[in-house]
């Protein structure tokens, strides 16, 4: 029910390196956990609400006041790449 | 070749940073042009385990907007994430309204509004120096400082139809934003920020062609031109037969280029889905009650004011209205008498703008509201011709002061009635023997030969009108 | 002279507080055991003792806490048992830790999970999988099994854990401890390293309800740093009443002992006598749409999941795999740091909300939640209590369900209905089966934490389990 064409596009969505066996073990488990899931497809709720919160808590909202900010050096502390006071990645155009 | 006509459909989707003290769901402060990435916390840096809380503010700024806009304001909002990786995008999602925003509908001017919405900016991306190499290839730094600072999303309805229009329109709209004081509106830093919707149509038909996405264009005149370009290339690919394909595209106001931005390759699926880290927000009286009591007068209001109350033209009315500062001079100075009104906005508009930098705020200049309106009157009064009333103006424009004093003190003030300018005339026709015989002969041609004598003579303070006048009663005409 | 660390974490706060034991000892006795484990329940330990300052004044006068490796505590590693955040130190430490080290709960170490808390017998650590005290070729269960662990072998006198779909109640019961998972809101998720969010919850593992009570009790309250958090409307109270007199119990009606071990439903049944003999009424309620909870759950949580992981890119902190484009650093970092499990979640939740299958799944499962949350508030209508066996079998060998990922979810088939509702559900032991510990699972409405705890302590009383066999 889910290909290796499907799975690698989802893989690509989630930004996931997935090797030629992982691709099709990853195809086979999701296939039998969606085929448990399918059980829900046959309910009949579109009339009913979806839920995103079990508690509904409305305006948890914040006066516009300012915290301490984190020093730079901290801020930086666990990057695995920094440079000049910033966060070095490849470039997106590369 | 067909004679088909084209016009353009635009739609604008426009970003405005809010101008909060605080972050959207952070409490770092703002940040401009502060050294990188010393303005965050572990909320604007996605630390894991760290929550997003919004901003109470920025709910009260995009309720203003709605109401402004004429907006519907939705009771209950939510937020939504849209999942895309990037690096100026720390938790990988914004956290954005989706299909329940904040305002629904709307109008500003003749073009409606389809919704406001509120979300938060991406962090900058910074391409890193010489050294900044990673393996052999570019590589670019994340400064956080901007991410996280409130936006508000205004997204048009494809109302507007050509590229000045739209520019015009846009102008409109940011007068009206910088009244509210909800941002500062301003395109070269980024704090307002313009895409458009473009697509082309035979005239005289309804449905939509293909529409591409023009991204940031950061000046009125880059939006301006860029619309055109891309309406021009839509417009050469049907004609040739070819059909517009749906993409985002970036204008280059240098090259006037437009590039593709996206391959179709990777393209997009966001994943919405309700932000589960956040409640909704539920409009209560008090909020709308708060929103309104901080409304201004807005430029639209205003400018129908001025025609109404004080007869102005429209140009004029919304010249003033959309340029606040303006506004406010011309108000200061005809001081709530409408008599003036008009004369005062031409002065104002024309003579006084033109002898001032671009964007200037008169009420910066060494010549007072005060002083202008009184000029304008002595000019009514006719104590002082339009040439001479200019050139008192270059004197308070100079060195301020009061234009009666200047007028006497220069001796600028008019040669009043007949008797002081008769005997000139006079005397110009006699210099001008063979004018004032062409004259008399009816050939009324060089009688601006006399009028330029006069003028010499009384250095410029004398009534072109009384010249002529004279010149006839004199020659018996 | 006694070793104190026999002492459940109130009498050790009592002893505290009336001077006759000195917080320092107490704190290295534990710090000793922990440091001393075997069952690789922590993957940090304390150096040493904190200075005391005035600790014993505190509510938790000076007991040590173990915390689950996914509450971030600043400073100390905090890994979510996850190599992609391996030697991670954050620069925060989470509320409720912050609570409780105000209320005088020193941070003792912290404890082994589940990658991302995904998984229910521990073994998808990245750091190695705990051993159950009681039989050291089974699992503790998960995806809190280090803190069930320590908790059961004596190790800590108590522990924080979380609970998405049974995470704390789960392996609570595979170890023979208790194990609470309050009211979703009741406790402050900010410092949590998420897993899903409209699901996750920290809660107390303890050695009893007393201790339950009295941890809860200091972790709960509103935290303006949490959208979704919420005061508890009255104060937990510790329980005191050895009776049920009037209680009324509700057994779901799909409850039959069909896919349930026979020593596990056979505790359950006496238990239930237990509560009868106790004043207790016990009658059938329907609950028709838990027989889905587990499907929406897998749609959910790991649609929440896969977004709330995306933050692991190898920019700002963890794990960062060399590659010379943007992309491949992605996908690089990303497929060495995740083990298989969370790499199965992150892609069903990405494929759940992916264009074109959001209403199919994500938008059902939601609908789905509704329903559930309704016939729980119906069944409550009726019943005080809805009680089921915590989990359907005894802990399993290492290795027995890691083959199929079906079979290892359908562990919390009677803990994720609950979850989705978001109501509160205590385990506690209710005896053995093959000498392994059995729980027995009490949900209630929301914030009826005291009414729970209340039940529970009684039920407690009268089971008498003996937990001597799982220390070390
Ligand atoms: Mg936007
Ligand atoms: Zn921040």
């Amino acid at each position: 029910m889910i290909d290796r064409e499907q799975v690698l596009h989802v893989a690509k969505l989630a930004r996931l390196e997935l090797s030629d066996e992982e691709v099709g073990r990853m195809a086979s488990e999701l296939s039998s956990v969606l085929g448990h899931i399918e059980t829900i497809s046959k309910l009949a709720l579109d009339d009913v609400a979806p839920t995103s919160h079990v508690v509904e808590v409305a305006n948890a909202l914040r006066a516009d006041v300012e915290t301490p900010c984190l020093p730079r050096d901290v801020a930086l502390s666990q990057a695995p790449a920094v440079q000049d006071d910033g966060f070095l990645v490849p470039s997106p155009q590369a | 070749m067909s004679a088909i006509e084209y016009e353009t459909v635009i739609g604008l989707e426009i970003h405005v940073q809010l101008q909060t003290k605080t972050k959207m769901f952070c409490g770092c402060p703002l940040s401009f042009g502060d050294p990188p990435n010393t303005h965050t916390c572990p909320v604007c840096l996605a630390l894991p385990g760290s929550l997003p809380v919004t901003n109470a503010e920025a709910i009260h700024f995009g309720l203003m907007m709605g109401m402004a806009l004429g907006s519907e304001l939705a009771p209950r909002s939510i937020f939504h994430r849209k999942n895309y990786f990037y690096p100026d995008s720390p938790k990988a999602y914004q956290i954005s309204q989706y299909d329940e925003p904040l305002c629904l509908g709307g109008r500003l001017g003749d073009v409606r509004i389809h919704r406001v919405h509120l979300e938060e900016d991406a962090a900058k991306l910074v391409h890193a120096g010489g050294s900044g190499r990673l393996h052999g290839s570019d590589a670019s730094v994340v400064d956080f400082n901007r991410g996280g600072t409130p936006l508000a999303e205004i997204v048009t309805e494809p109302d507007l139809r050509d590229a000045t229009a739209a520019a015009e329109w846009l102008r409109m709209l940011r007068s009206t934003l910088r009244v509210l004081g909800v941002s500062d509106v301003n395109m070269e830093e980024g704090s307002l920020r313009c895409d458009a919707n473009i697509s082309i149509r035979p005239v005289g038909t309804t449905e939509l062609g293909t529409k591409t996405e023009l991204k940031n264009m950061n000046s009125f005149r880059y939006i301006e031109r860029g619309i055109r370009a891309e309406a021009a290339r839509q417009e050469a690919i049907v004609r040739a037969g070819g059909r517009v394909e749906q993409e985002t595209l970036h204008f280059d106001p240098r090259t006037e280029a437009i590039t593709s931005l996206r391959s179709k390759e990777d393209a997009h699926d966001y994943r919405y889905f309700p932000e589960p880290d956040l409640t909704p927000v539920a409009i209560s009286a008090e909020m709308l009650d708060r929103a309104k009591a901080a409304l201004p007068e807005l430029p639209l209001a205003r400018a129908e004011r001025f025609e109404r109350d004080l007869g102005l033209h429209a140009e004029s009315a919304r010249l003033l209205a959309f340029r606040p500062e303006l506004g406010d001079y011309f108000e200061a100075a005809i001081d709530g008498d409408g008599a003036n009104a008009q004369p005062v906005a031409n002065w104002l508009g024309n003579e006084l703008l033109s002898r001032l930098e671009a964007d200037a705020d008169p009420a910066q200049s060494n010549v007072a509201p005060v002083a202008l309106a009184k000029l304008v009157a002595m000019v009514s009064a006719k104590q002082v011709t339009q040439g001479g009333a200019r050139q008192v103006l270059d004197k308070l424009i100079a060195e301020g002061g009061d234009p009666e004093r200047i007028v006497e003190a220069e001796g600028l003030g008019a040669v009043g009635g007949s008797d002081e300018l008769a005997p000139i005339v006079e005397a110009a026709l006699a210099a001008n023997p063979d004018v004032a015989e062409k004259l008399r002969g009816g050939d009324m041609k060089p009688i601006g030969v006399i009028v330029g004598h006069v003028m010499r003579e009384t250095k410029g303070r004398a009534d072109g009108g009384e010249i002529t006048r004279l010149v006839r009663s004199q020659l018996g005409l | 002279m006694t070793d104190v660390t026999t002492l459940t974490a109130k009498q050790a706060a009592d002893a505290v507080a009336a001077g006759d034991l000195d917080a320092t000892e107490l704190f290295e006795a534990y710090r000793a055991k922990a440091a001393a484990d075997e069952l690789n329940a922590f993957t940090w330990v304390a150096d040493n003792a904190p200075e005391s300052n005035g600790a014993t004044q505190l509510p938790l006068a000076g007991v040590p806490l173990a915390v689950k490796d996914l509450f971030c505590t600043e400073g100390v590693p905090s890994q979510s048992g996850s190599r992609i955040l391996e030697g991670y130190l954050p620069p925060y430490s989470a509320s409720v830790v912050q609570r409780l080290t105000a209320a005088g709960a020193p941070l003792l170490a912290k404890t082994n999970q589940d990658e991302f808390a995904m998984g229910s017998s521990n073994e998808n650590s990245g750091y190695g999988p705990v051993l159950n005290p009681w039989d050291r070729t089974r699992v503790p269960g998960g995806s809190s099994g280090g803190s069930a662990a320590a908790v059961a072998s004596g190790a800590a006198p108590w522990a924080l854990g979380t609970d998405t779909g049974g995470s704390i109640r789960q392996p609570a019961a595979l170890t023979g401890i208790v194990g609470l998972k309050p009211t979703y809101g009741s406790v402050s998720r900010y410092g949590m390293i998420a897993f899903a969010s409209s699901l996750d919850q920290a809660g107390p593992l303890t050695r009893d309800v007393t201790d339950a009570a009295l941890l809860y009790g200091q972790m709960t309250g509103r935290d303006p740093m949490d959208s979704t958090s919420l005061q508890h409307p009255e104060a937990i109270v510790l329980p005191t009443a050895e009776r049920l007199d009037g209680l009324r119990l509700g057994v779901p009606e799909a409850i039959t002992g069909e896919g349930i071990e026979p020593g596990v439903f056979a505790r359950f049944e006496e238990t239930l006598k237990l509560a009868q003999e106790l004043g207790a009424t016990v009658q059938r309620v329907g609950l028709p749409h838990a027989e889905y909870g587990l499907s929406a759950y897998y749609v959910i949580a790991p649609a929440e999941a896969s977004s709330n992981l995306a933050r692991f890119d190898g920019v700002r902190y963890g794990l960062r795999a060399e590659a010379s484009d943007l992309l491949s650093m992605y996908t690089k970092t990303r497929h060495d740091g995740f083990g298989d499990e969370v790499k199965r979640r992150i892609m069903l939740g990405t494929y759940a909300l992916s264009s074109g299958y959001y209403d199919a799944y994500y938008g059902k499962a939601q609908r789905v939640r509704t329903k559930i949350a309704e016939d729980y508030r119906n069944a409550f209508e009726t019943v005080d209590l809805i009680v089921t066996p915590t989990a359907p079998t005894v802990a399993f060998a290492l290795g027995a369900k890691t083959a199929d990922p079906l079979e290892m979810y359908l562990n919390d088939l009677f803990t994720v209905p609950i979850s989705l509702a978001g109501i509160p559900a205590i385990s506690i032991p209710a005896g053995l089966s093959d000498n392994l510990p059995v729980g027995f699972q009490m949900a209630g409405p929301a914030f009826s934490e005291n009414r729970i705890l209340g039940a529970a302590y009684a039920l407690e009383r009268a089971i008498g389990f003996d937990a001597t066999a799982g220390r070390v």
